[in-house]
């Protein structure tokens, strides 16, 4: 009798133990997504302006801007339905369209002369970075959080509790968007 | 060595100086007392007789150990300050100046110091600017939530973004190991020791005279705790620097792993690390009590670059020439 009882005391603890340490990682993940989206509006908001004051120097490339314009739409667009996969795949589309007009926009020493451009791109850049960064960040903690719930004997309570894996983000793996920046003169 | 064994021994370490501290102030104050105050217990009280025909004690020596007291509460006083105020003393003490988001460098700068502060999960610390033509850096601040990256105008006019970033990350694993609690402290404690023998060897040349009243009941053990207690008033300055410097060294491999980390690119922070070691000029408005703190040795001299016992005691920082072949291991796989 005072065996079952203290068994069950020692299985109780364990379990409390894990659930604390899960919901604590789960709310690190959730925090570190929220991060993610603040840069990505951050990035949303941003290229209007961009592409305005680079519209007139550019006029050659009118092709890669439009590129740009509507792969921000794209994302925008997935950025509402809410699944990690397609934002992830969308934003992707994104990244490769801006880092094209980045490298591009190397050729227009006009264009870097101009203080508000010139302001842009380093906001532009730093948004860049932030979102990398960010994702990063998620990228570890829902690492930390899935190996949290597979080790013993976590994987024996973790479903039972109502946790399951989080997803990474990350770009698909047959996506164009993992070649790299090419650019033809 | 991980970050949270870093982290646990940096503020074991922290709160062991403090107390250190604290019982070194006591002693200075006890010998104070004893040596100069005629503060002394355990004598033996005068018995005189009065009008009356009774005898009255009469002690020759005053009962309250004032100086003793004075110094634990100014000691605990300074252990207080260098930890609420610390941060900010030693941002003076270099003339660091808030970074302005109007001119494009800084501002740049600014946007560097959040990137890494969401890399590496951080509150973002205070971006500071110290008016200096060298290239150089430091963290300061007590805790992650209370903390300030500062960093040179030569710095700033030098590097790249790419290089920048390494600089700041390696600045962030600083604060993210409670490296700057320890230095911070040390280095505001530092200052307070300087003082305080500065103070005692002059108290010293005035009080000899007053001192022949309540030496004779010594002995050799007084004599002993005499000559102790001068020195740890001689020595404590050199003892501290020492400390200093032993305490920042191992410090700096440490955080530069962490900052590759941080930026997955440790190729950014091997070209500042060249660049700020090309340019070995003085750094004058960083002093010698700021000096551990630095990314590379303030003071411009070249005993980082040597090898060897002497290096070993009184260089601040490991040579660079091994930092950055460290480094290259790490970027050898990319």
């Amino acid at each position: 009798m005072t065996v079952t009882v203290i068994v069950i005391a020692l299985l109780l603890v364990v379990a409390i133990g894990i659930y604390n340490g899960l919901v604590t990682l789960k709310n690190q993940v959730d925090n570190a997504f929220k991060q993610i989206d603040i840069q990505l509006k951050r990035r949303h908001d941003l290229i209007p302006n961009l592409v305005n004051s680079v519209k007139g120097e550019m006029k050659f490339e009118s092709e890669t801007l439009e590129k740009v314009v509507q792969a921000r739409a794209g994302a925008v667009n997935a950025g509402k339905s809410g699944s990690i996969g397609d934002i992830a795949a969308n934003e992707g589309m994104l990244s490769q369209a801006l880092g094209k007009l980045l490298a591009i926009s190397e050729n227009y020493p006009d264009l870097k002369a101009i203080q508000a451009v010139k302001a842009l791109m380093e906001e532009l850049a730093h948004t860049e970075n932030q979102i990398g960064f960010s994702r990063q960040l998620y990228n570890d903690l829902v690492t930390k959080f899935n190996i949290k719930q597979q080790v013993f004997p976590n994987n024996l309570f973790a479903s039972m509790l109502g946790f399951s894996p989080a997803v990474l983000f990350e770009l698909p793996k047959d996506s164009k968007e993992r070649e790299n920046v090419k650019v033809e003169f | 060595m991980n970050i949270y064994e870093q982290q646990t021994k940096n503020k074991r370490l922290t709160a062991i100086i403090m107390v250190v501290f604290i019982a070194f102030f006591l002693f200075l104050g006890l010998g104070f007392d004893y040596f100069y105050a005629s503060f002394k217990p355990q004598a033996e009280p005068v018995f005189t007789e009065n009008y009356d025909g009774y005898y009255e004690t009469e002690m020759k020596n005053q009962p309250i150990p004032y100086a003793t007291i004075i110094a634990f509460l100014v000691g605990c006083f300074m252990v207080g300050n260098s930890a609420f105020n610390g941060a900010q003393m030693v941002l003076k003490s270099t003339m660091a100046r808030r970074a302005s988001s109007l001119n494009p460098k800084e501002k740049q700068f600014l946007n560097i110091v959040s990137e890494m502060s969401i890399a590496s999960g951080l509150p973002k610390p205070g971006a500071y600017i110290i008016p200096d033509y060298d290239l150089n850096a430091f963290a300061t601040g007590f805790s992650p939530e209370k903390s300030y990256i500062a960093v040179t105008e030569g710095l700033i006019a030098e590097l790249n973004r790419e290089e920048m970033q390494g600089v700041v990350a390696h600045e962030m694993s600083h604060i993210r190991n409670y490296d700057i609690r320890l230095m911070t402290i040390i280095s505001a404690l530092m200052g307070a020791i300087a003082l305080l023998s500065d103070f005692a060897s002059r108290g010293m040349l005035r009080g000899r005279s007053s001192r022949r009243s309540s030496g004779k009941g010594g002995g050799a053990i007084m004599i002993a705790i005499f000559v102790i207690w001068i020195i740890a008033i001689v020595i404590a300055p050199f003892l501290s620097r020492i400390l200093a410097m032993a305490v920042s060294r191992k410090r700096e491999y440490l955080a530069d792993a962490s900052a590759a980390e941080l930026t997955r690119n440790p190729k950014g922070l091997i070209s500042a690390l060249e660049k700020i070691r090309n340019a070995v000029s003085h750094t004058k408005t960083i002093n010698n009590g700021v000096a551990h703190m630095c990314i590379t040795d303030p003071r411009g001299s070249l005993i980082e670059e040597k090898l060897g016992f002497t290096a070993d005691l009184l260089a601040s920082h490991p040579p660079m020439e091994k930092r950055i072949l460290a480094l290259k291991v790490m970027a050898y796989g990319q």
